[in-house]
């Protein structure tokens, strides 16, 4: 057994698992990973299926359920090729493994991310459904001495119409097991599909709606530790000195522990070790600190606008177009910091045994978390065994870039000489503050348009912190292109003859930055369908019927636009409002993780310039719709979180310290606000892709051109905040 | 030494009187189905019902539920109200993540005690103190009134 990978520096595996080349081998027998619920069952034909003799089904999932439904999604993929019964079917969370779990579009890397959970596992669980349903045929057809041929299997049951006989996955589950895997499996055509596309109920609403399911804030130990942190007040700033007795005179808490990342008070439950970091005294060194204001960031971003960037995609002269034009127009844009916000706060239990350690959360970046974890107690990733949890939200937060929150348990546990299990709670006010949010972003736009009205130069560029620089993804960066900050301005897929995008990713920032919730599309999506629509008007074109006729290249664009249009009832004029409200109604088209989304959304807007989102029409295609239901969840829900991010959240900063702490000073929507959600999905037999992210993109746009459609006023800067009102 | 009623069953804890109750059910006594998230009754995951009405537990101090009827999620489908309840959470598929959903129930259970034909803007007001960062209102919204309707057909029947 080689230990030589254990001394291997994380910058090499980041490289590694970034580029996905160079390939990391795991040589160590990862059987050993294989955690609690798991026990010898009497059919395993691979690592993602086990049958039991009692006609269990239980389908082991790679990826984290943090509500996006891919337990329901990867099981119905599985158990459609498998022709189980979906009842008999339950769903188990995967040991961290890379060797046998890793997602096939990363490399050799085990984790959930970027839409690709369904997209990845579609043709691995198909194939691997399929082979599991052909081994219980032939031990059938070996018992029963008929041809393959003849057998039939449905809803958990392997039948032989001629000599009527029939027998259960379970029945069959022992012989089954002695049967060769085979080489070759015929998948089914979609005609064929009997749960894919169908209604089905998800897998975890039972133990969620009776209190069941646990979380990593639910995990008791014997003899755990539960730890509150002081962090530093500013991002950059260092423990100078502190004062543990106040602390440790509060009932409960048991010992207090500098750690690289503050001060960490442990004691014997929750609110004990709150209370204790409320009374822990602790002076920080903040002369290298981040000292910035928001307000100076911004005209630091603007002045970089001002000069051109990394030229992210080019075609044609666009600067020769623009002065060629008959009319140009310029906008810019700007786009706060933003928070994930789970309603579960990160957290993460470790503790230390006597061959490695174990974590318990909602881990999203399983085998990264392994290296970082193992490189700090000098392990073996394998010997980092990771139970991954049901996770209370993640919109990105938790793939943690710098495996913040789990490395900061296991520090506490190093730091204690690992002599109880602990669990790091951040509170509502930690995970606010901590940072890794989604960056800050000024975009400046100019487009050129011809006599008659033609689009015919576009210039787009961005300046924002990139969010792959220092990630397990950095080597995607490309000559000083992050593709995660330019992603849908330089896919941008409307026809136009002149364009250049391009891009400046200021490094001196302090704040750390990540993934969220759609990523670069979270704020390109809305420069340039806000800006089209702008475009539009001054041409006196309709925002539809313009944006069709640049997509003839994009059908799937086109598909959904079209779709959506259609249903909103595009072509007729929207309902007037009561006296002195005024409506609107405004489109946005967007793809991103490889699926295609428009919105169609109408406001009502006070005469004191308050406004309603009252209906988002929305089309969807993302390939094969495994889980209709789960897909209308997704869209519905991404709308919500859409909209919440337009009407109100920024993280913002004075002297350098974060200005927001909790949800009263950084506001989430509530149900008076959410609108009526219309979902309509694109009939396709294109490969599944994601949908998880898609549906946020299009929402702010959409709403910010219907809001200038009831008006006349343009919104260029996020969030919409009071801009209406003042 | 504090005695609470949880879901029916007398229970004794030894912890200050000014301990959030939502620490005692979760640390104590290890009903965890009750969710902490944000420490100042902003966000509503840790809703529980003290004499039939929704309050939120991390701002409730345990001597105020001392003598008091404290109902947790654990404990809902012991009512008819919050069996139907679930059960429409069930047939919708609310659930995303389901952090939140525990104090969701908790919160559309209350409001149909006393209200058996919420409308929107009732529903409005007894949802607003619970957020729910997956965007599942337009599935609680139908639940509510799916609820309902199965509430009015069993009483009909």
């Amino acid at each position: 057994m080689s230990r030589s990978i254990v001394n291997q520096s994380r910058r090499r595996f980041l490289q590694g698992a970034a580029g996905l080349t160079l390939a990391i081998y795991f040589p160590w027998p990862l059987a050993q990973g294989a955690v609690g619920q798991e026990q010898a069952e009497a059919f395993e034909p691979n690592a993602f299926l086990r049958i039991g003799e009692d006609d269990s089904v239980t389908i082991v999932a790679k990826h984290l359920e943090m509500g996006q439904g891919t337990y329901t999604g990867l099981a119905t993929i599985l158990a459609e090729e498998l022709d189980a019964d979906w009842a008999q079917v339950r769903v188990e969370s995967a040991p961290a493994d890379a060797s046998r779990y890793n997602n096939l579009f990363w490399g050799p890397a085990q984790g959930t991310g970027g839409s690709t959970a369904i997209a990845n596992s579609w043709e691995q669980l198909r194939k691997a459904g399929a082979s599991a349903r052909a081994m219980l045929v032939a031990a059938a057809a070996a018992q029963w001495k008929v041809p393959a041929d003849d057998i039939t299997v449905a809803g958990g049951v392997v039948s032989h119409a001629g000599s009527g006989r029939q027998a259960t996955f379970g029945q069959l589950a022992r012989a089954a097991a002695q049967q060769a895997v085979p080489e070759q499996v015929r998948l089914k055509e979609p005609g064929e599909f009997r749960l894919i596309g169908r209604h089905i109920p998800r897998k975890d609403s039972d133990d969620k709606v009776t209190g069941k399911a646990i979380f990593t804030q639910d995990i008791q130990l014997p003899g755990m530790l539960t730890a509150v942190v002081a962090h530093p007040p500013r991002f950059g700033a260092t423990v100078k000195a502190y004062d543990a007795k106040p602390a440790l005179a509060v009932d409960g808490v048991v010992e207090v522990v500098q750690i690289p990342s503050g001060v960490a008070v442990l004691a014997r439950d929750t609110w004990s070790a709150k209370r204790g970091r409320d009374a822990l005294v602790v002076e920080w060194n903040e002369a290298a600190a981040f000292n910035q204001n928001s307000a100076q960031l911004l005209e630091h971003y603007r002045e970089l606008a001002r000069s051109p960037g990394q030229v992210a995609r080019q075609e044609g002269d666009s600067d020769v177009a623009l002065a060629k034009a008959a009319r140009t127009l310029e906008a810019e844009y700007d786009f706060p910091y933003l928070a994930h916000s789970a309603m579960e706060p990160m957290n993460c239990v470790v503790s230390l045994t006597g061959d490695g350690c174990e974590a318990w959360y909602g881990a999203q970046s399983q085998t990264y978390d392994q290296t970082v974890l193992a490189e700090l107690f000098d392990l073996a990733p394998a010997q980092v065994r990771i139970h991954t949890l049901y996770a209370g939200g993640s919109f990105g937060r938790r793939a943690s870039k710098n495996a913040d929150y789990s490395l900061e348990a296991a520090h506490i546990v190093k730091a204690i000489e690992g002599r109880a299990p602990v669990k790091l709670v951040w509170l509502r006010e930690d995970d606010m503050q901590a940072g890794n949010y989604r960056p800050m972003f000024h975009h400046r736009l100019r487009a050129g348009l011809d006599a008659e009205g033609n689009l015919v130069a576009w210039q787009h560029r961005l300046v924002g912190q990139s969010v792959l620089g220092g990630s397990p993804f950095a080597s995607l960066i490309k000559d000083g292109i992050d593709p995660a900050s330019v992603e849908g301005a330089a896919s941008l897929p409307y026809r136009i003859p002149n364009l250049r995008v391009d891009l400046h990713s200021p490094e001196d920032g302090m704040v750390p930055v990540q993934w969220w919730r759609s990523v670069g599309s979270s704020h390109t999506a809305f420069s340039t369908e806000c800006f089209l629509d702008e475009l539009a008007q001054a041409a006196g074109k309709d925002p539809v019927t313009w944006r069709l006729a640049m997509l003839g290249e994009h059908p799937r664009h086109a598909g959904v636009l079209k779709l959506a249009a259609e249903k909103a009832g595009w072509e007729q004029p929207l309902p007037a409002g009561k006296e002195g409200e005024r409506r609107g109604r405004g489109v946005a088209v967007h793809e991103s993780f490889s699926s295609f989304v428009a919105q169609v959304a109408e406001v009502t807007v006070q005469s004191d310039g308050r406004f309603h989102v009252d209906r988002v029409v929305c089309a969807v295609d993302c390939g094969v719709a495994i889980n209709p239901d789960v897909i209308r969840a997704q869209v519905e829900g991404g709308v919500g979180f859409a909209l919440s991010a337009a009407l109100r959240e920024a993280i913002t900063f004075t002297d350098g310290k974060v200005e927001q702490s909790n949800l009263h000073n950084y506001e989430l929507l509530r149900i008076s606000e959410m609108p009526t959600v219309e979902v309509h999905i694109v009939a396709s037999a294109s490969a599944p892709t994601g949908i998880g992210e898609p549906p946020v993109p299009p929402l702010a746009p959409a709403v910010v051109n219907a809001l200038a459609a009831a008006t006349g006023k343009r919104i260029r800067r996020l969030p919409i905040g009071t801009q209406l009102t003042s | 030494m504090i005695t609470l009623n949880i879901n029916g069953k007398e229970m004794s804890v030894e912890v200050a009187a000014d301990t959030p109750l939502l620490w005692v059910l979760r640390d104590n006594l290890k009903l965890t189905g009750t969710k902490f998230g944000c420490g100042m009754s902003l966000c509503g995951a840790c809703t529980v019902h003290m004499n039939g009405q929704a309050v939120r537990a991390c701002v409730t101090p345990v001597s105020m539920a001392d003598k008091a009827n404290v109902v947790t999620i654990e404990g809902v489908a012991q009512s008819p109200t919050g069996r139907a309840v679930q059960q429409a959470w069930k047939s919708l598929d609310v659930v995303q993540c389901g952090y939140c959903q525990p104090g969701q129930i908790m919160s559309a259970v209350a409001l149909l005690e006393g209200n058996r034909s919420p409308s929107d803007s009732d529903i409005d007001r007894a949802m607003g103190g619970n957020v729910c960062r997956c965007g599942t209102y337009v599935r609680i919204r139908a639940a509510i009134h799916e609820a309902a309707r199965s509430l009015a057909l069993r009483a009909g029947s």
